[in-house]
This record gives C-alpha cells, sequence and structure tokens, in this order.
C-alpha cells in the first residue's frame, strides 16, 4: 500500500471525517470481515488494517461493454460500502460516473498514473477488439488496446470486471466479429483478478475491493484466477431447490403447475450444475432473490463461453461427477440414494459442506455484529 | 473556418462517444457526432434459437437493462402470434415502470446533475438557508440545517484531502454554472441520497427477473410463476415487497426529484432557448394496458410530430417501408443499391468496414464516414426520440394526463411552450414523465394484484414453445418506448433459428451522423448555435448532449450478412500480444 506521505488520509480518518462514528466504522469492519469469511476474532484486524490505510487510487477503465458491471457495483447494498468504495477508495477515473469529460478527464486519468505509479489499481470493463488493428473501439484518438497497455504499465494489479475482460462474453461469442479479446491475453506480466458474471454481484465487486484495501493482498485465487470466496461452488450446491433435484421433482415447462411450486429447473435448461457463482448464497441485491428463485434457470453467465454452450432452454447432458447418460429424473434418485446409503461420492460430500460454509459465512456476519454490540455493552 | 473542438470520451453516458464541433465567435457553427466502438450483436444473433435472442441483446446496454429483452420477446412473439397472459404483461410493465424511474433519477443526479450544479461551491452555502429552500420546496424529512451542515462537511473534508476521485477537474466555477451556492448544497445532498436510493428500486426487477442488471425474461410471458402459498415462487410477501418498493420509489420521485428539477430548471431558464434539435418528434408508443397490438389502450401514446407543429399527430407503421437506415456516413459498406439508398430494417444488411483515420487521431475526417452509428429516416426524415418527444406526442394527441403535467410544469416555471423545443424541455420532459410513469405503475401493481385476487395465476402462454409447432418462416417486429426514446427490433425467423434480426435504437435516432441529403440528426442539429463560453471547457456541449441522455453501446452493432471480415478478424486477433 501506498507510504504516509502526509497527505494521504486513511479510511478510519475519511469515514470519521465524513461524519460516521466509531461504531458505524466498526459495524463495516465486522461486516467485511465476515465477507472475507473469517471469524470475529479478527473484527479488530480488519478494523486496525483499515484505521492505519490509505486510500487506494483505482483507475476504471471501459471498453467494449455494456456497463452492467458499473451499474452492479453501484447497486452494492452493503451497510457504509457505497460510501467507502465511492468516496473512500479514489476512483480517479470512470467514464460513467465522472464530472470531467474530453481531455479534462483524460487529463485526470494520466495524473492518478504519474503520481500514483505502481500503487493504483486499474479496473477493466469490457473486452478489447484486437481486429482489424483495433479501430473497432477508440476512445479520445487511442484504440483500447493502447489505453489497456497504458493503464496497466504503473498498475499494482488488475481486476477484470465481469465476463467480457474475463473471456469476452458476448461480443466474443461466435463469430466473434471485432475479435473482441479478454485482459488476460493482452496483459501478461501483472497479477489479475477474474472476476467474470454479467454482471458480477455487486455485494462481491465491493468485497473484492475492500479486501484489498484491507489486507493489502489479493484474495485466494482459484486456477482461473477467480477469489474462491465467490466461485467456489456451483450454483446447483447452493440452490435452495437443490432437495428437489435430489428428489426428483422437476418443472416439466414453465409456469406449470410444478414450477408454481417452485421444483427445480433443470429440465429447462437451467446451468446451475456447470456454473461456478455465489448467487444460490449471496443472491442478488443485498439477498433479495436469485434468477432461480425467480423462477428462471441459470443461463451459466459467469461461464468461459457460456453464450456458445446453450441454446438456454436445452436441459444439460452432462453433469459433471454423475455421468454422461444420465437423465435428469435418475440423477436425481441416484444421489439421493447414495446418500441416504452412505456411498456419497466425495463431490457430493465436499459440495454439502461448502453449501454449509458458505451459508455460515452471512450467518457470521449477523453474529460478529451482535458480538460486538454486547462488546459495547460491556 | 471556426476553431474545432473535440469532446473525446463524454462521460456520464453509457458507451463511447466523441463529439466535433467548429465554433466561431463564441458559438458552434457546426456538430459531428461519432460513436467509436462497435461489438456486432445482430451477427452474433443470427442462426442462434430465437428463445435465447432476448439474452443476448439485453446485454446491448447494462443501463436501460431490460428494455432490449423485452423488445426482443415482443418481436419474437410477434412474428409467431403468441398472445401473453394478462398478468405477464402487467409485470412487464412493473418492472419497464421501475427502470423508468431508476434510470431517469440516476440520469438526473449521477449522469446530469454535474452539468449544473457546482460541487465546490456547495461549500459557500448556509446550510440553514438551504434548509429553508428545502422546506419550501417539499416535505420530504431529511431537510434539516443541522443535516445540510453534515453533508457541507462532509464536501469540505473532501476536498481538503486532495483526492478529489470522480469529482476531479469538473467545471467548477465554470461562468455558466448559475445556481446559487444553497441550491447547489442541495443538489450535492440529494447526489448522494440518490446513490443510496437507487439500489432499492431495481429490486423489483430482482424480485420479478431474479437479478439486476440483467433480469430475466421470457419468450410468452415471464418465468416468475405465482404461487402465493409456496415457500419459493411470487408469493404474497414476494408480491408485497414489490409494492412496498414501487411506493417508496414514487415517494423519492416525488418529494426529490420532481421538486430539484423544478428549484433547478428555474436558474437555467435560458436552456429553454438553447438545443432546439431537428424539430421532428416520434414515439412509437408503450405500457399496453390490453395487449401489444393495439396502440390505442398504450399509457404513452405513438405517433410523429413534424415541425414542432403539436396540432398535427401521424401514425407510425413499423412495418411498410416508412422507417429506413442509412449507412453513407456510417463505417459500413454501402449496400449494393448505392450509397444513398436506405433499407427497411427486416432488409437491412451491414458489412463493418472502417474507413476512418488510423489511430491514434486527433480528428475525424468528417468529409469522410466517420461514426460506427448507422442513420434511421422515417418518410426520410430524421427524428427525436426521447422522453420530450413522448410528452409531445400524447400532448399532440389529446392526452388529457399528459396535457395536464405538462401545462403544470410550464405553469410553474413560467414559461413558454416554446421552451420545450430545448435542452431544458428534455430534462424538464424526462422529470414530468418519471412522475406519469410512477403513477401508472402503481396502477399497473394493483391491477396484477386484482388478477390474481380474481382467481387469474397464469403468468406464460407455452402453447408455441415449441419450434416444431412454428411456421416454416415468420417474421415480427417488436418495440417499446425504452426511457431514451423509440426502440425496435426486427426478427425474421426461418427453419426455427434467427435468420435476420435488426435493432434501431433510440440513441440510432438520435447521435446518428448525416444522411445522403446531408440532415442533421437530433445531436447534431441540437447542438447548434449553442454559445460556449469557454472552448477549453465545452461545458454547454456537454450540457445538451446529456439532455439525450446518451447510450452509446446501444446506437451501434452490426451484422455481416457475408461473414467477409471475420476470418480478417481472427487472423489479427492471433497476433495478438
Amino acid at each position: 500500500m501506498a507510504t504516509n506521505n502526509g497527505v494521504k488520509e486513511t479510511y478510519y480518518e475519511s469515514a470519521i471525517k465524513k461524519g460516521y462514528d466509531r461504531r458505524d466504522f466498526m459495524k463495516f469492519a465486522a461486516f467485511i470481515t465476515a465477507y472475507m469469511g473469517f471469524e470475529h476474532t479478527m473484527v479488530g484486524q480488519v478494523a486496525k488494517s483499515l484505521e492505519t490505510t490509505y486510500r487506494l487510487p483505482i483507475i476504471w477503465e471501459h471498453y467494449q461493454e455494456c456497463t452492467c458491471c458499473s451499474e452492479s457495483f453501484i447497486r452494492s447494498d452493503h451497510p457504509m460500502v457505497a460510501d467507502i468504495i465511492l468516496d473512500n477508495v479514489s476512483l480517479d477515473y470512470t467514464e460513467t460516473l465522472m464530472a470531467a469529460s474530453g481531455h479534462q478527464a483524460e487529463a485526470a486519468k494520466h495524473d492518478t498514473m504519474k503520481k500514483y505509479h505502481g500503487e493504483y489499481i486499474l479496473c477493466v470493463e469490457g473486452s478489447v477488439p484486437l481486429g482489424a488493428d483495433g479501430v473497432y473501439c477508440t476512445i479520445a484518438g487511442k484504440t483500447a488496446k493502447d489505453h489497456l497497455i497504458e493503464a496497466a504499465e504503473g498498475a499494482k494489479a488488475i481486476i477484470a470486471w465481469g465476463s467480457c475482460a474475463t473471456n469476452g462474453c458476448v461480443q466474443g461469442a461466435k463469430p466473434n466479429p471485432t475479435g473482441a479479446t479478454p485482459i488476460h491475453k493482452i496483459i501478461k506480466n501483472k497479477p489479475i483478478v477474474q472476476m467474470p458474471g454479467c454482471p458480477p454481484i455487486g455485494e462481491a465487486m465491493a468485497a473484492l475491493i475492500v479486501h484489498y484495501v484491507t489486507f493489502d493482498r489479493l484474495p485466494e485465487l482459484d486456477r482461473s484466477g477467480r477469489p474462491k470466496a465467490f466461485y467456489g461452488k456451483r450454483v446447483h450446491d447452493t440452490c435452495y431447490r437443490r432437495p428437489y433435484f435430489d428428489a426428483g421433482l422437476f418443472a416439466e415447462t414453465f409456469d406449470d403447475e410444478n414450477a408454481k411450486e417452485g421444483y427445480c429447473l433443470y429440465k429447462l435448461g437451467c446451468k446451475g450444475p456447470t456454473t461456478y457463482n455465489a448467487c444460490g448464497s449471496m443472491k442478488w441485491n443485498n439477498g433479495v432473490s436469485f434468477p432461480i428463485q425467480s423462477g428462471h434457470g441459470c443461463i451459466g453467465c459467469s461461464e468461459a463461453n457460456f453464450w456458445d454452450n446453450g441454446p438456454f432452454y436445452k436441459r444439460l447432458t452432462n453433469l459433471p461427477g454423475f455421468g454422461i447418460e444420465s437423465t435428469a429424473d435418475t440423477v436425481g434418485k441416484v444421489a439421493v440414494g447414495a446418500v441416504a446409503v452412505g456411498l456419497a461420492t466425495h463431490a457430493v460430500v465436499a459440495n454439502i459442506s461448502k453449501h454449509k460454509e458458505l451459508k455460515n459465512r452471512y450467518t457470521r456476519g449477523r453474529v460478529n455484529e451482535e458480538n460486538l454490540d454486547k462488546t459495547e455493552e460491556n | 473556418m471556426g476553431e474545432r473542438i473535440v469532446v473525446d470520451p463524454v462521460t456520464r453516458i453509457e458507451g463511447h462517444l466523441r463529439i466535433e464541433a467548429e465554433i466561431k465567435d463564441g458559438k458552434i457553427v457546426d456538430a459531428y457526432s461519432s460513436s467509436t466502438m462497435v461489438r456486432g450483436l445482430e451477427n452474433i444473433v443470427k442462426g442462434r434459437d430465437p428463445r435465447d435472442v432476448w439474452a443476448f441483446v439485453q446485454r446491448t446496454c447494462g443501463v436501460c437493462t431490460t428494455v432490449h429483452a423485452i423488445t426482443s420477446v415482443r418481436a419474437v412473439e410477434d412474428a409467431l402470434g403468441i398472445s401473453i397472459p394478462p398478468n405477464a404483461e402487467m409485470v412487464r410493465n412493473i418492472m419497464e415502470g421501475a427502470l423508468y424511474m431508476h434510470d431517469h433519477a440516476v440520469h438526473f443526479y449521477h449522469l446530469h446533475a454535474l452539468d449544473w450544479v457546482d460541487v465546490v461551491n456547495a461549500l459557500k452555502a448556509d446550510p440553514a438557508e438551504t434548509s429553508k429552500i428545502a422546506q419550501s420546496i417539499s416535505n420530504w424529512p431529511k431537510s434539516s440545517p443541522g443535516y445540510f451542515s453534515d453533508i457541507q462537511k462532509r464536501i469540505q473534508k473532501f476536498v481538503e484531502s486532495g483526492q478529489l476521485g470522480i469529482f476531479a477537474n469538473g467545471y467548477w466555477g465554470h461562468p455558466q454554472m448559475k445556481l446559487p451556492a444553497e441550491v447547489n448544497l442541495l443538489g450535492v445532498a440529494h447526489y448522494l441520497e440518490a446513490l443510496e436510493w437507487q439500489k432499492e428500486i431495481v429490486k423489483v426487477h430482482t424480485i420479478l427477473g431474479g437479478k439486476n442488471p440483467h433480469p430475466n425474461y421470457l419468450v410468452g410471458g415471464m418465468a416468475c410463476a405465482i404461487n402465493e402459498d409456496s415457500m419459493g415462487g411470487l408469493n404474497a410477501e414476494r408480491l408485497a415487497h414489490v409494492g412496498k418498493l414501487l411506493k417508496e420509489g414514487k415517494r423519492f420521485i416525488e418529494q426529490v426529484y420532481i421538486p430539484d428539477l423544478l428549484a433547478i430548471a428555474s436558474f437555467y431558464k435560458d436552456w429553454g432557448a438553447i438545443g432546439k434539435g431537428v424539430g421532428n418528434y416520434m414515439s412509437y408508443g408503450d405500457f399496453p394496458m390490453n395487449g401489444y397490438n393495439d396502440p390505442s389502450n398504450f399509457k404513452f401514446p405513438q405517433g410523429v410530430i413534424l415541425n414542432r407543429d403539436l396540432s398535427k399527430v401521424y401514425d407510425v407503421d413499423h412495418r411498410n417501408g416508412d422507417i429506413e437506415e442509412f449507412v453513407n456516413n456510417s463505417w459500413y459498406d454501402n449496400y449494393k443499391e448505392g450509397a444513398d439508398t436506405g433499407r427497411h430494417p427486416w432488409e437491412g444488411e451491414t458489412n463493418i468496414k472502417y474507413s476512418g483515420p488510423k489511430p491514434p487521431y486527433t480528428h475525424l475526417d468528417v468529409e469522410q464516414k466517420y461514426s460506427f452509428i448507422k442513420t434511421p429516416r422515417w418518410q426520410g426524415k430524421p427524428m427525436e426520440v426521447g422522453p420530450l418527444a413522448r410528452l409531445l406526442v400524447g400532448y399532440g394527441r389529446g392526452n388529457k394526463e399528459i396535457q395536464d403535467a405538462v401545462n403544470g410544469a410550464l405553469t410553474h416555471l413560467n414559461v413558454p411552450v416554446d421552451a420545450l423545443f430545448s435542452t431544458l424541455g428534455r430534462t424538464a420532459a424526462r422529470g414530468i414523465e418519471t412522475q406519469l410513469v410512477a403513477n401508472w405503475t402503481m396502477e399497473f401493481y394493483d391491477t396484477l394484484m386484482n388478477n390474481i385476487k380474481n382467481g387469474d395465476s397464469r403468468m406464460a402462454n407455452m402453447d408455441l414453445w415449441e419450434p416444431s409447432t412454428w411456421p416454416a418462416e415468420a417474421k415480427g417486429v417488436g418495440f417499446t418506448e425504452a426511457p431514451r426514446g423509440a426502440l425496435a427490433h426486427w426478427i425474421k425467423i426461418k427453419d426455427g433459428k434467427t435468420e435476420n434480426y435488426q435493432q434501431v435504437v433510440p440513441t440510432t435516432w438520435n447521435a446518428s451522423p448525416r444522411d445522403p441529403k446531408g440532415q442533421k440528426s437530433a445531436y447534431e442539429s441540437a447542438l447548434m448555435d449553442t454559445p460556449v463560453a469557454d472552448p477549453e471547457l465545452p461545458l454547454e456541449i456537454i450540457r445538451t448532449v446529456h439532455s439525450f441522455d446518451p447510450c452509446l453501446a446501444c446506437a451501434v452493432h452490426l451484422y455481416d450478412e457475408h461473414g467477409n471480415h471475420i476470418s480478417k478478424v481472427s487472423n489479427v486477433g492471433s497476433c495478438e500480444i
């Protein structure tokens, strides 16, 4: 993190200056601790880290995208996160929100690249078209590719927001007319966090930034560069309709009696069994719902090439861990039978325990806060 | 020859927009609008299952997320003759209504306000005076002197920190910033409040569509099956949550957005004479109350107004040759009939062919093709679309509710009808219609609840779901009034697959380059004669462009019938570093 040059302000100082009290700050720290998957005993360390860390400069670039990632980010519904993230992280360049336009905007970006060389985080929303020498996306007369290379050079780390930046998303679907290319295929010499999803869940985006700010390091990533906290489980494993799958109870078509009962959507093409994301556990927009809860199967938007893995309403025929020949009805019954007689595969056991762990994180957030209340009362 | 100024990127919009303007004697004498990004969605959906297409084209835009999905499912339903259950119609209306509330309020506070509100000047305000002003214009509870004083202290600390973040290099202290410090403080306070508020109203989408941005839609209806008694479905608790969110959303519109809009507009009445535009207005109409095929039951009427003459409203037909797209100034191959001919979207064919300057460049060659946006025309005429167009068409159609709302605002601001045809008029119209839509959305909600109460729980018509029930060939058109204006998708289906798909979107109408007759589209036209006090800080350009609420990713999409450039693209792609 940045060294103290006497000008940069800590998160704690900043929060207090903005009118929050110590209690608000501690609550915020308690929630963030829970998000990161730590127990209550870690709250103190997180709070200490926030108290002594400086405002992190962020440059947020937009290339071939639809701005859904920015929109998701500002939806993050966590207490104080909107303020902390938007104000206390110094968002020095983002075409969506910044006041300045044109060369004033570019000047703001260049100021940050110079002043905080080696310290700022580069967030990228969108893919980079490499077709026809990059003319399919230019900003201020320069190609997206040149902008990316320039901004990446002085970045401490890069966050690739959403499926566009991580795998090319919809414009990269066949036949990929503009040569839409994900960030990691262009920038090879920087740490890149991959946050796929169309868009990623807002709270997960906010939590990633807070993790970096808090611990001055990237969270634990999987082989694909995704934070394990959000992409460690399949949607299927955390889905509240999973018991219906296991029992072989399925909606046969939209709006039929089984759909009204809330049965499993596997036969309507749900991609939950092959999709790694936190939709079933964190849910969306502060835990209000997620696609399956609202009656539509998962379309797999956080998986690479998901646009070409359709059609969306065709049931998966190859369920990992269950064998190619399995049909929905037999898969469900077999899985249930296996658990019942204690012959569960490693996958099933692992998934159940992961499910519990994810649910626990949310419970933990509340417990952390309650503990804090008790501590203060004493 | 005047001075050529370039604004690129235009920020606080969706997408990538570049404006080049000639300035002479402090006024714009010529203007060019260019979109500098392309993705090719229309090409990508070709050959795919028509029932999947809504999800692809929904990604056209993540800001007005939903409208392309609705338009797409309507196009497929139109092609196949599918009628949706009344509940699905109301759920779609509720989701679109919630989008209007969210999108327009976010546009006003987060994308447009910083053109009119001087954040730094708010530091000079007397919070007690701001409180008096706030209480005189609204019953909104957060209006005490202490509240505004706290906000002011927060800004003070923010500015003192030296890290200005999104407020860096803004147009603070610009001579065109005319608000008293107290009103600036009010604007800043509500900028922050609106940021908190906006994440609430979108939960309507989360409940009904599973997530936001990009909730789910379904050809034939909606997927959110109703079961009052189930734990997982759209039950009584979930429906009540929707009602509560809508009510709270409406309250914010009534008590914060509208009073702020009128208060701020009253200091900028001179902008009622700036940014006039093409003077032709088009609305496709939307919010059906009794089926999509009968515009007479729409809340927003359909029609075209020419030359600002509200006494005559022309009908819109999406199926005849009235609507055509030209590519004479766009980076695509000309149609084989020639550069100066247009094509109806059903026959549309586009071949991307960039012929602009090689990047990095400082200026576009506007004598040649200069944008990735195509140029649509109605009966050969440029049209402005958006909130102002909708209200003017409603006004011209004699819709009493719309007339009363418009007259009320004009009376409040004490400005003539002519002031509507302007930058101020567009910004005011957006607020006026948000109030109307907020009222209507409660009506949609009540209608939905009554239907359910009366025993109708149908949410999707699956009779024609299977492609085996479809004709070998079919074509359809779906249209909506997106927050930014008239939006339509045209689809051709063959053997169960998407044979052709064309989107003509609001920003295509407004931001397009010139047509073969040299007629300017809405942006370029509205920028003419705009005074620019300081070419280095062209705030006035930003104001007028923002009054349209640009959405550029929507406006640019290509499809390539022959796929010629695709192999070329992959060759280049393999040379990546």
